[in-house]
């Protein structure tokens, strides 16, 4: 793949995922529970598949009215006496927050967990500057302790053993050695990050959902750690993406109601924070970045993914996913969503990636605002060869497979050869060098084909 | 009423059985059918490859091979969604649209056109069903387990109407099985991993068989179960509605 200038591809990396098997199981297993969670908690809404259809409904209108929105958004929270900054790309993005920091003379600050500071690499960058990044969410905090990006995007560290997270904590923590009781180990996260609470006066939070009609925004989490970051600090910095809006606050109805369940089977998120104006004394800022989304907006095939509200509930459900680790996408946000955002940020470096797919659709179906995931995949397969990001050996091997499939003449005598190998010789496809006979038999090859036994025994 | 058969190419050349079954299966409801000869394939394997330029050969060929029938069958869900969704050729628009709204997967043909009733099969074995997913979800022959909807299987209305076929209950009623077209050896680890865990899944319950609507899945596990020396074997659908 260095043609392509990727270092490790998806599928390399998932072979070596692949090589404890029982750790493949393990993986695959606990994310299966989490799906099976997320079914039991929709049956318990008959309504379920029409409030899938009614948040892509809204979602849809957002992405079809996003400049107004944004507008009123804008206009709104600057009313509420909040900052507001626009970013076009990452850098500017993290220009902005630095800027900030700058001013108020941190050297630490507090984040709750926010896809789009890693989609921006805002940890590495701040870190760069002198500034110590603390994690707060208890699962991104273990990644961060293990120098890791988190491996999903609701379950940062859902590739982690309980043991192997007692082991990290008597590393960092000096938690005692060998405990791996997951209460103590949370009691024992949960006093290490207190003391970062105290001593932080500037707080990140992401933002799940931005109200256009209030000017307000939303953060769901369930350890309470977004509120109390920016309940202590004297500033809080809001990141978020532009298709985050929601017109009215009354389509939180459809969205809290969707999010949780689909994220964890939980009915909803144990903290749902809004965050409307500073308090005394207090000054709130929002960053509001673009990285590709408006250029998205106007493409008819990718458009649609801008409705994502970040559940993860297409990880759970990707066989792929389950079976290959979220660090095999080696990209901010991984699994299916993952696959079809990237590509976008940068189409060479992420070429692999629709194609770590079956293109199986559970993750359409999960989708509780109906993005056609699968289908973008099939694209983004197209938009990659177009563009000349594929090797030269499969672009050869497509070419010739299209000379032989679509001449009725060539197809016939290559089966009667592909038969006749396998008959024969069959050395030349059972060895190593066949990626389908490494782990699997090949087909026994019939005597004559279909069209051989048709034209003999039907054709008068 | 004229049917074309149409048999993937893979089927064609390795599983001529399945589409001698589909061909009987077909014949003895009384029906009309035909295999024309200049029939390759439908270019699945390079559309998912991100190739779809390259499948404008395989798509006239298609058309001029079926345009002229009443139905078009095929014993594959993932072959016809292929056409369902992708056919297309400039100038040849209207027939392409044609052959899409008269495309039937096999069972889908029978439970919805046909309306088949009853069948004279027997198949005295303990059955897994694997539905593929390109029927399932792309051609609905049953419903997905991801949607809060009410159930029904095409598939398994046809199977429960076999004498003596025990259909058994897997824990995932519709995992993908892995084969994926060149997935299976393009991310050959995944693919052998799911595809050992949906053969798992038959043998923990006690499957003789395992049958599905699709060759090509049944293939890569049949590949699995080779390889681990098991006794169960793969068997198309259209091969037990014949049987007995």
């Amino acid at each position: 793949m260095s043609e392509l200038n990727i270092e490790r591809d998806h599928a390399s990396l998932a072979e070596d995922f692949n090589k404890d098997e029982k750790r493949v199981n393990w993986h695959d297993k606990t994310l299966w529970f989490i799906r099976e969670k997320r079914d039991k908690a929709a049956w318990q809404i008959p309504e379920w598949e029409q409030l899938r259809e009614h948040a892509s409904h809204i979602k849809n209108h957002v992405l079809a009215n996003l400049y107004d929105y944004l507008l009123e958004f804008e206009r709104k929270a600057k009313e509420n006496g909040v900052i507001i900054h626009w970013a076009e790309t990452p850098e500017e993005h993290n220009a902005i927050v630095q800027s900030i920091l700058k001013k108020y003379h941190v050297n630490k600050i507090v984040k709750s967990k926010s896809m789009l500071t890693e989609e921006c690499h805002l940890n590495k960058f701040l870190e760069q500057h002198g500034i110590e990044v603390v994690d707060t969410d208890l699962g991104e905090r273990i990644v961060q302790l293990a120098n890791e990006p988190p491996s999903h995007i609701v379950l940062p560290c859902i590739h982690w053993k309980k043991e192997e997270i007692g082991v990290l904590f008597h590393k960092h923590l000096r938690t005692p050695e060998g405990n791996a009781d997951p209460q103590f180990l949370t009691h024992a996260a949960r006093v290490h990050l207190r003391e970062h609470f105290l001593t932080s006066k500037v707080a990140i939070t992401g933002v799940n959902f931005a109200v256009a009609e209030t000017g307000e925004f939303v953060v769901c989490t369930n350890e309470g750690n977004a509120d109390l970051g920016a309940h202590l600090a004297d500033v809080h910095i809001a990141c978020m993406g532009i298709e985050k809006i929601i017109p009215k606050r009354k389509d939180l109805a459809v969205f809290l109601r969707l999010l949780a369940r689909s994220a964890t089977g939980q009915p909803i998120t144990t903290y749902s924070s809004h965050f409307r104006k500073p308090r005394v004394g207090q000054e709130m800022h929002i960053v509001l970045l673009d990285n590709g989304r408006s250029k998205r907006l106007a493409s008819d095939d990718f458009r649609n993914a801008l409705k994502c509200i970040r559940c993860g509930a297409c990880f759970n459900t990707c066989p792929v996913y389950r079976r290959s680790g979220g660090h095999s996408y080696h990209t901010a946000i991984a699994g299916p969503i993952g696959s079809i955002l990237a590509p976008a940020w940068d189409i060479k470096k992420n070429s692999d990636l629709p194609f770590a797919s079956t293109l199986c659709g559970s993750c359409s179906n999960v989708c509780p605002v109906k993005i056609d995931i699968h289908n973008q995949l099939y694209k983004w397969r197209q938009e990659i060869v177009r563009n000349g990001y594929v090797s030269t050996k499969k672009k050869v091997s497509m070419n010739f497979m299209e000379l032989i499939l679509s001449n009725p003449l060539l197809f016939t005598l290559s089966g009667w050869i592909g038969r006749k190998i396998l008959t024969y010789l069959p050395f030349i496809v059972n060895n190593n060098f066949n990626p389908w006979y490494k782990q699997r038999e090949m087909p026994i090859p019939p005597k004559e084909s279909f069209r051989s036994w048709y034209q003999k025994n039907k054709q008068h | 009423m004229k049917i074309g058969l149409f048999i993937p190419c893979y089927v064609d050349q390795f599983y001529p059985q399945v589409a001698i079954a589909t061909l009987q299966l077909l014949e003895k409801l009384r029906l009309n059918v035909h295999f024309p000869l200049a029939q390759t394939c439908c270019g699945q394997p390079m559309a998912n490859s991100g190739f779809e330029s390259l499948t404008s050969g395989c798509n006239l060929n298609f058309i001029n091979s079926f345009e002229e029938y009443d139905y078009v069958v095929s014993p594959s869900g993932s072959c016809v969604l292929h056409i369902k969704d992708h056919l297309h050729f400039k100038g040849r628009e209207q027939e392409s649209e044609n052959i899409k709204n008269k495309i039937f997967e096999l069972t889908e043909f029978l439970t919805d056109v046909l309306k088949i009733e009853n069948l004279s099969a027997s198949f005295p074995y303990r059955v897994g069903l694997h539905q593929s997913c390109h029927g399932q979800r792309g051609l609905h022959l049953s419903q997905m387990s991801e949607l809060v909807a009410p159930s029904f299987s095409k598939t398994e209305h046809l199977l429960k109407k076999v004498k003596g076929l025990e259909l058994v209950a897997l824990d995932r009623k519709d995992e993908c099985c892995g084969f994926g077209g060149t997935f299976c050896v393009a991310e050959e680890a995944v693919s052998v991993k799911m595809g050992k865990d949906r053969v798992a899944d038959h043998l923990i319950h006690n499957a003789e068989y395992i049958t599905g609507n699709d060759m090509s899945c049944l293939m890569h596990l049949e590949g699995i179960l080779k390889r681990q020396k098991s006794n169960v074997q793969v068997i198309h659908i259209a091969e037990i509605l014949i049987a007995g």
